[in-house]
């Protein structure tokens, strides 16, 4: 497993290849892979990049966690998460979930969980530029329903 | 007792950390108070939408902190 955060630009490829180089991870029918990119608009129009704030320490470990919680939760052979910080220009990767699983059920959900997870629960800040200026993006609640989904199904179960 | 402010708390008080003497038995609230009574800016940053953390992991108002407790203040998170 590995929890990364980095001002620099990564390689889907690599990060690929050092998921599947797990010995657990060989034996895995199913690779999941995401990857989220800045867009170039927000609901005022344009913008132009973000930047992105952490703490640093308390950022990995609640990264460590996410993948944790998904591997025990989904039965995953391996998982791995990377998070860019800094300033960012538009379409340039910011976040990068990868899951190993048997199946592709649970690789998909790994994956789905972490992202929808780590926006309600890791420290990190995001800022959008727009004509020279930079406006603090609030939280979202479509974020809190996303996290709330999965919350849902632990009182289920 | 460190404590951390990180985004619109940082830029707000225009502090990322500070060093303060804690009372025994201080609980997170109690820093909380103690640091919106420093003025204005403070009050505002501090007043609504504040999530907190002791030695790096959330936590409530009620946690009580001693002299060698990280403490941080922050907005709700935006990441991904």
């Amino acid at each position: 497993m590995f929890a990364r955060v980095s001002e620099a630009d990564f390689s889907q490829q690599a990060l690929f290849d050092e998921l599947c180089q797990h010995d657990k991870a060989s034996q895995s029918g199913a690779v999941v892979t995401f990857t989220g990119r800045v867009r170039d608009y927000n609901a005022n129009g344009a913008i132009d990049g973000i930047e992105l704030e952490y703490y640093p320490g308390m950022t990995e470990a609640a990264l460590q966690r996410l993948l944790d919680e998904a591997t025990t939760r989904f039965n995953l052979a391996n998982a791995g998460i990377v998070h860019r910080v800094g300033r960012l220009d538009n379409q340039a990767q910011i976040v990068w979930v990868g899951t190993c699983a048997a199946h592709r059920q649970d690789a998909f959900n790994g994956a789905s969980y972490m992202m929808d997870m780590l926006k309600q629960s890791v420290p990190i800040w995001k800022k959008e530029w727009a004509d020279g200026s930079p406006t603090w993006v609030a939280a979202k609640g479509t974020d809190s329903d996303a996290a709330m989904r999965w919350l849902t199904d632990d009182k289920d179960n | 007792m460190k404590v951390k402010f990180f985004a619109q708390i940082r830029e707000l008080t225009g502090t990322a950390s500070v060093e303060m003497a804690v009372p025994e038995n201080a609980t997170v609230e109690g820093v909380r108070q103690a640091l919106m009574a420093r003025g204005p800016s403070w009050q505002e940053a501090l007043s609504v939408n504040v999530l907190c953390a002791c030695n790096q992991t959330l936590c409530d108002g009620a946690t009580t902190v001693s002299e060698q407790d990280e403490v941080a203040f922050f907005p709700p998170v935006t990441g991904g």
